[in-house]
């Protein structure tokens, strides 16, 4: 199966025509926001009004995607997502509690429902075919996926439009916040691996947000972005020995070996305790390998991961690493094949296999 | 890609009982669960009329072995999901690849909207532990742990459909030889967050719900948690007890009309039921129930009404809405609904619609009043539709 088309807004320049040569975005502070394009070009104005802010970057994110493939109406929708439109449930909480459960409207009710987006989308296109809709914290985007590929492979569909996502409103940030996630004091983006020491590390990442769509189909065409060889997940490792079966199993079934990768996108996210995994599989299962990390594009969130797919996605069409990327890796040679490997939390790893077409 | 997936186990928790036994006695007897609202504390609580599940959080917590600050869509989804493994006879789930898909609505909300009230206030202040389980993945994690099910687990939100989609999963996952056992169902307790939303929408009843009913005023909200076990022929051939039913159609449609409302013709509706016909390889005049998504609102009443028209004229299925017992239970309707649906088969028995008085005039059937005993029977079909248009129809079948 292949990615044919990409719609990704992000923390970075990635919607659109995205500049993948130019330097990263820097960002001070603990809090990474989208940018956010002209709604005007994909959705009516009329419905922009009504739309909170992820409802908004989720549709045009996929309505890009869906311009990209030159596909009208998909055979599937299915999104993922960790948090839902929180906006929309903040709001509505709020003002409960606010005004004691009177006086409520419910335009933010009705968009706070985790489906809204798969649903907005379906509305636009008019589309009646197979809508779901995953809410899985660290797994959401990845059931999303396995889902699409799932009705490729039973040819109940030749083309679906999967995505993901999530954002972080005040309220979300200051709660996470409170439970640790986030790097106190002052933090740049682009430095969250240095810490210093470097042997010891610091405590929390970064937050992060976006909404990034793909289609999957199951044809070729001649503008794909990349071959869909494979996604594994799973759930609470025992530990690193078990991490590692888990990366070999899999790279097994795919019928290859590690040498076979060419470059591992891991998710590295500057807390000294989630990135010490990484670090350890570099010692052994990746100690070979040209690894980069993406979590300082796009900060972390539980669905993350699918930036990562995106990015794994155009380094297989291109056969490099872009300077978005802001880092340089080991691999001399043309990048064929792509493995990303990520953990929300050390509770949610998943691994995506692209090769180039 | 189309081997059986056969139905071994049943576990639920409801208004009308707290576990199988109980609300198929309920079922048997036409004792609805719906009443004054004793357990959520909600300022509506003298107006709306809920179907709340009999117990207490503590009373919960202790049937369910968790603690009792935890979520009660947690303590409710323990308790169905512990009955449905049990009731299955499969000894050693270890032995076997076994996932856990769970649906909800709204996650931890009950725990957060007491959370959010001393947060507003002050955003240092309000317990933590209330917020930790607020995702809808959250809840089922707090279920898989206890389950010890960690090969596959998922959650699945499309509002009112949500539980019939995770059963569908399951029973994919088990066709595509990713897992052997799947717990899929799902669960949602009340909150005043839904209560509000919906009472927002005008759409709640404030006297008992009386779906299908010409003078129909809208729905009552319910709570509980159901769960079936899937699993795959081989699984099946090792339990002592052969599983007597199996899911054999399945389809998710959308509607494309409205966010929250159903389009006129029920467009979606007839998709999702026809699609699982098809899925199934039946014909309409092979169903002999359908227990109907029949929530009592004005809208889905007429929507679904007019799509089983399209299909099934001029030769009608027996129907009814079970949700006259229990409420609607939102993202845990598809679990429950389709437990009872199994319940159908397995006894030969037809649950009544409840409060019928006047048929709706502009539908040529009318839903059963009166219970059904010793009927044969093939094959349910089950309908669970919500907000997004998303439509998903199940249909069981005798082996």
């Amino acid at each position: 199966m292949y990615i044919r088309a990409t719609g990704n807004i992000s923390p970075q320049k990635t919607f659109g025509h995205p500049p993948m040569e130019e330097a990263p975005v820097a960002y001070a502070g603990n809090r990474l926001a989208c940018f956010e394009p002209d709604y005007k070009e994909f959705i009516d104005p009329k419905l922009i009004r009504r739309m909170s802010r992820i409802i908004r970057m989720g549709v045009a994110a996929a309505m890009e995607c869906l311009k990209e493939a030159d596909v009208k109406v998909p055979d599937a929708i299915v999104t993922g997502t960790a948090y839902g439109c929180m906006e929309d449930t903040s709001s509505f909480l709020s003002k409960m509690v606010e005004f004691n459960e009177e006086l409520l409207t419910p335009t933010a009710f009705i968009q706070s429902t985790h489906n809204t987006i798969g649903a907005q989308i379906g509305l636009m296109l008019q589309c009646n075919n197979y809508n779901n809709a995953y809410v899985h914290r660290g797994f959401s985007f990845e059931s999303a996926l396995l889902d699409g590929m799932l009705l490729l492979k039973e040819k109940e569909a030749t083309t679906v439009l999967v995505g993901a996502v999530d954002e972080i409103i005040n309220n979300s940030h200051a709660i996470l916040s409170r439970m640790g996630l986030y790097k106190q004091g002052p933090v740049s983006n682009l430095e969250i691996y240095k810490t210093i020491p470097i042997a010891i590390g610091t405590k929390g990442t970064i937050a992060g947000e976006g909404a990034a769509f793909f289609m999957l189909a199951s044809e070729a065409s001649a503008t794909d972005y990349a071959k869909l060889d494979g996604l594994h997940t799973f759930y609470k490792p025992a530990g690193v020995k078990e991490i590692e079966r888990q990366i070999s199993s899999f790279l097994e079934k795919q019928a290859i070996n590690i040498n076979d990768i060419d470059l591992v996108i891991t998710g590295k996210n500057g807390d000294a305790a989630s990135d010490k995994i990484y670090d350890q599989l570099g010692q052994t299962v990746f100690n070979n390998s040209s690894m980069v990390n993406y979590k300082h594009l796009c900060g972390e969130f539980p669905t993350a991961s699918s930036f990562a797919f995106w990015l794994a996605a155009n380094i297989a069409k291109s056969g490099k690493t872009p300077a978005l990327l802001g880092q340089s890796n080991s691999a001399n040679k043309t990048i064929k094949r792509v493995l990303v490997y990520n953990h929300y939390m050390n509770m949610h790893h998943s691994l995506f296999l692209l090769s180039a077409c | 890609m189309n081997e059986p997936v056969f139905i071994a186990g049943t576990g639920i928790i409801s208004a009308i009982g707290n576990n199988v036994a109980q609300c198929f006695d309920a079922l048997e007897n036409s004792r609805a669960g719906i009443g004054p609202m004793k357990y959520l504390d909600s300022v509506h609580k003298h107006r709306l009329p809920v179907a709340e599940v009999k117990l207490s959080n503590e009373e919960l917590a202790k049937l369910a072995g968790l603690p009792k600050t935890k979520s009660r869509t947690a303590l409710l989804s323990l308790i169905a999901a512990k009955e449905a493994l049990s009731n299955s006879g499969i000894e050693n789930i270890t032995k076997w690849r076994t996932g856990f898909l769970s649906a909800n609505s709204v996650g931890g909300m009950d725990k957060t909207e007491n959370f959010f009230k001393t947060f507003l206030a002050d955003n240092n202040k309000g317990r933590l532990r209330d917020v930790v389980d607020h995702e809808c993945g959250a809840v089922t994690e707090l279920v898989a742990d206890a389950l010890g099910i960690k090969d596959h687990i998922s959650t699945i939100s499309t509002a009112c459909s949500s539980s019939a989609n995770s059963i569908f999963l399951g029973a994919r996952l088990i066709r595509n030889d990713i897992l052997d056992v799947v717990v899929a169902g799902g669960t949602d307790a009340l909150t005043k967050f839904t209560l509000n939303g919906f009472n927002t929408l005008m759409i709640v009843d404030e006297k008992l719900c009386q779906p299908f009913d010409e003078n129909r005023r809208g729905l009552n909200l319910g709570e509980g948690a159901g769960y079936v076990v899937l699993v795959s022929d081989k699984v099946a051939a090792t339990l002592k007890n052969k599983p007597s039913v199996k899911l054999s159609g399945y389809c998710n449609a959308n509607d494309a009309y409205h966010q929250t409302a159903s389009s006129p013709e029920g467009t979606g509706s007839y998709l999702a039921m026809s699609g699982a016909l098809k899925r199934s390889g039946l014909q309409p005049a092979d169903i002999d129930y359908i227990n109907l998504h029949g929530t009592g609102t004005q809208n889905n009443d007429i929507a679904e009404g007019t799509a089983i028209k399209r299909l099934f004229a001029p030769h009608y299925p027996k129907m009814s809405s079970t949700k006259t017992f229990t409420g609607h239970t939102l993202g845990a309707s598809g679990g429950i609904e389709g437990v009872f649906s199994v319940l159908a088969l397995q006894h030969g028995i037809i649950f009544p619609n409840l409060r019928l008085e006047t048929p709706m005039k502009d539908l040529p059937f009318v839903p059963e009043r009166e219970v059904i005993k010793n009927v044969k029977m093939k094959h349910v079909l089950s309908n669970s539709f919500g907000f997004g248009g998303n439509c998903s129809s199940l249909i069981f079948s005798k082996v």
